[in-house]
């Protein structure tokens, strides 16, 4: 059973725009503020360690996911990892073609747990999976404290 | 067990800690936009708004005249079955007197606003809008009022067609 | 259907700006509450989130982002949501787990990190409303408060200083627990009355501002408790929970009709038919001074308009003949909204167990009931634990 009256004609139909006024701010948290922490004023990266389950988290986080526990101890992450996936965006987020066309990686780190999304610096033709990348950071006084204080991974002995 | 816990956690930050940037933090403002289908009920609600009219719809099984109009009963679970134009007087059902706009800041005259339940309708039913010609002082649960429209050439087809209830005179309609 | 009890509970401080991320208050919500039931992550067979609309943490798919600092790692999960009901639904779904037989321990964590939101969570809030009909009005999250406010002090002709009296109640309550924003122990009703008027009749101090905060609760099977002698228990005897329509214009504001069916439902299961006898002590949601006289009355422990006698007379003081809002509630405490099943399933394990400390009730508690309302004003949930 359908209603029983239906506008046949779409112009009576109507509809109502608005949108979705928001702004925020995401705190790092309280391992994140010393993974951000080290990044901007040592321009390195930290791993969380689990001893109990052997792992380095990265990014640093306050718990293990898997035993649960409290983690305190603070590793440095390699300075060289590699492309463990990519791709090549030709779209912005709004949808709009991008000028030149931009490569993002997923890039890990040997014996570290997770890794980091970001921009790998190389055309899309040089791009491959088994890059061995490094961070390219932003000059100490650009760093703020954030993810965008790496501009994106270049190769090695680039 | 509350009592045996020593520590709770949580850090706390104050305002400053983040306007100031004495904590590392990210920021982002969406970018959301809707444009929402007005449907069956709403569009045709909307195009009588702007012919200075109030409609809902009745259903037969409930004998329910529902406004705001809907194209099905939530009671019944059927469709609803005629249109039926309802008045545009009504009675305050409650109020409140706002110094809040609608980002929680704080504005010097305040809004009258409320529920109005609408001559026409079954019992209890109506909307919320504006009231204006009274003072915070006047405005009372009870009250009779009626909707002052906007100028044809100036009706959008939304609630705002109406500004404001203002109150009704004793023994008018 | 099983029996199912509550074995443990925990919380952050709730405050207006945490430094943890949402993850990360779960993270130290659940971990204190295994640690209080004795048991750890892999005793858990599946978990169940509870949060608010993804606009206030500002992350889509919340319950999915917090599913690790839940505990819920590669095991059943769920996130819930029934707007600020579900600070009590959250527990009701967790019992379907342990009731139906499906699992014998069930973690329940809630969440909110409002501070996120800027300048104000209020932004968000207006989206709440219908698009067409509420929202070109501009409207004010506190209107719709403000309003069901002023038609409940309408109908019974109740004062202004009968509702402060609630606040003030709550707020030193609160003295006594270690996680409240908004304690105060001078607080009196001249303070409320004298507060800025937001939106009359509701001033600043008849509101529970948005805090941060996030707590936990396990739930375990009664099979499982008597296995593994656990002694801090309380038993979840009834549940129940009912929404009304979103047309809110279309009803009476003055009596919430979806929280009596709630309890009716809750108190059926519990066995109670004379829920003012029968039950010892309440925590009804209180994000407003009046909404917890409001909740009383659809709770059937107060006479439609008498909730307000009973606070006058010192009824539902701590010492009182009814103890509402022990924990100090979310006037006292403050309001993560889903997080606040802290200060009501937390507090009626708490209790019930003999471990509230500075705020256990000085008579002997058996019965308790906790009760959460949300959305727009229309949601009730229920939950009767018994000792």
């Amino acid at each position: 059973m359908t209603f029983l009256e239906r506008t046949t004609d779409a112009r009576k139909l109507r509809h109502w725009e608005g949108n979705m006024e928001a702004d925020y701010i995401y705190t790092s948290g309280v391992a994140g503020e010393r993974f951000f922490v080290a990044l901007r004023d040592q321009g390195k990266m930290l791993a969380s360690r689990c001893a109990a389950c052997g792992l380095d988290y990265l990014p640093a986080r306050l718990f293990c996911e898997d035993c649960f526990a409290e983690l305190t101890e603070f590793v440095d992450v390699p300075q060289e990892g590699r492309v463990a996936g990519l791709t090549v965006a030709h779209l912005d987020r709004e949808g709009v073609r991008l000028s030149r066309p931009q490569v993002w990686a997923f890039v890990t780190f040997q014996g570290i747990r997770g890794g980091l999304v970001h921009r790998l610096l190389v055309p899309p033709g040089r791009a491959r999976v088994g890059l061995a990348v490094r961070p390219k950071l932003k000059a100490r006084e650009d760093r703020v404290g954030a993810i965008t204080d790496i501009e994106g991974f270049e190769p090695v002995g680039s | 067990m509350s009592e045996r816990i020593t520590k709770w956690p949580g850090v706390e930050l104050s305002a400053a800690d983040l306007s100031e940037g004495k904590v590392t933090q990210t920021r982002f403002r969406p970018n959301a936009k809707y444009a929402w289908s007005a449907g069956e009920a709403m569009s045709r609600f909307l195009a009588e708004l702007q012919d200075g009219r109030l409609i809902a719809r009745t259903c037969h099984s409930c004998k329910r005249t529902l406004f705001p109009p809907r194209m099905f009963c939530e009671e019944c679970f059927r469709p609803t079955d005629t249109w039926t134009y309802i008045q545009d007087t009504g009675t305050i059902e409650t109020f409140s007197v706002s110094y809040l706009d609608t980002d929680a800041k704080r504005i010097p005259d305040p809004i009258l606003v409320g529920v109005i339940s609408l001559d026409g309708a079954s019992p209890k039913m109506g909307m919320m809008h504006y009231f204006g010609e009274m003072t915070k002082e006047e405005i009372r649960i009870g009250m009779r009022v009626k909707a002052v429209w906007k100028p044809w050439e100036e009706r959008r087809g939304s609630v705002l067609d109406i500004k404001y209830f203002a109150p009704l005179p004793e023994g008018k309609k | 259907m099983k029996t199912v009890g509550v074995i443990g509970a925990g919380m952050t401080l709730f405050r207006r700006r945490l430094q943890e991320t949402g993850k990360e208050m779960c993270f130290e919500a659940t971990k204190m509450a295994l640690d209080s039931a004795g048991l750890t992550r892999a005793d858990v067979d599946m978990v169940v989130n509870g949060t608010a609309p993804d606009a206030f943490d500002g992350v889509h798919m919340k319950g999915e982002y917090l599913a690790d600092g839940c505990g819920g790692y590669r095991k059943p999960y769920t996130r819930v949501f029934t707007g600020g009901g579900t600070g009590v639904f959250s527990t009701i779904a967790g019992w379907w787990h342990v009731a139906s037989g499906l699992a014998d321990v069930v973690l329940v964590v809630n969440e909110e990190k409002m501070s996120s939101c800027q300048p104000h969570p209020q932004s968000v809030f207006a989206h709440i409303w219908d698009p067409i009909l509420d929202r070109p009005l501009k409207p004010n999250l506190v209107w719709i408060f403000a309003m069901e406010m002023n038609r409940y002090m309408h109908v019974h002709g109740v004062k202004k200083e009968d509702i402060a009296r609630v606040a003030v109640k709550n707020k030193r309550n609160a003295v006594g627990h270690p996680c409240a924003q908004l304690a105060d122990p001078n607080i009196t009703v001249d303070d409320v009355l004298a507060s800025e008027v937001m939106a009359w009749p509701v001033q600043r101090l008849d509101i529970s501002p948005p805090s941060d905060g996030a707590s936990a609760v396990v739930l375990a099977s009664e099979d499982f408790i008597r296995r593994r002698k656990i002694k801090d228990r309380a038993w979840i005897s009834g549940v129940g929970w009912c929404i009304d329509s979103t047309m809110w214009t279309d009803r009476d504001l003055y009596f919430p009709e979806y929280v009596a069916r709630a309890a009716k439902q809750a108190y059926k299961m519990a066995k109670i038919s004379d829920p003012r006898r029968q039950i010892d002590f309440a925590e009804p949601y209180d994000p407003f001074d009046y909404k917890e006289l409001h909740h009383l009355e659809g709770l059937l422990l107060a006479r439609k308009g008498e909730a307000p006698i009973l606070t006058r007379e010192g009824v539902t003081e701590r010492d009182g003949d009814l103890p509402v809002c022990p924990s100090g509630g979310l006037m006292g405490v403050g309001n993560p909204i889903a997080a606040t099943m802290g200060q009501k399933i937390g507090e009626l394990f708490w209790q019930l167990t003999n471990q509230a400390g500075k705020r256990q009730i000085p008579q002997e508690v058996h019965t308790g009931v906790a009760q959460a309302w949300g959305d727009l004003m229309q949601y009730g949930s229920v939950v009767v634990m018994s000792s």
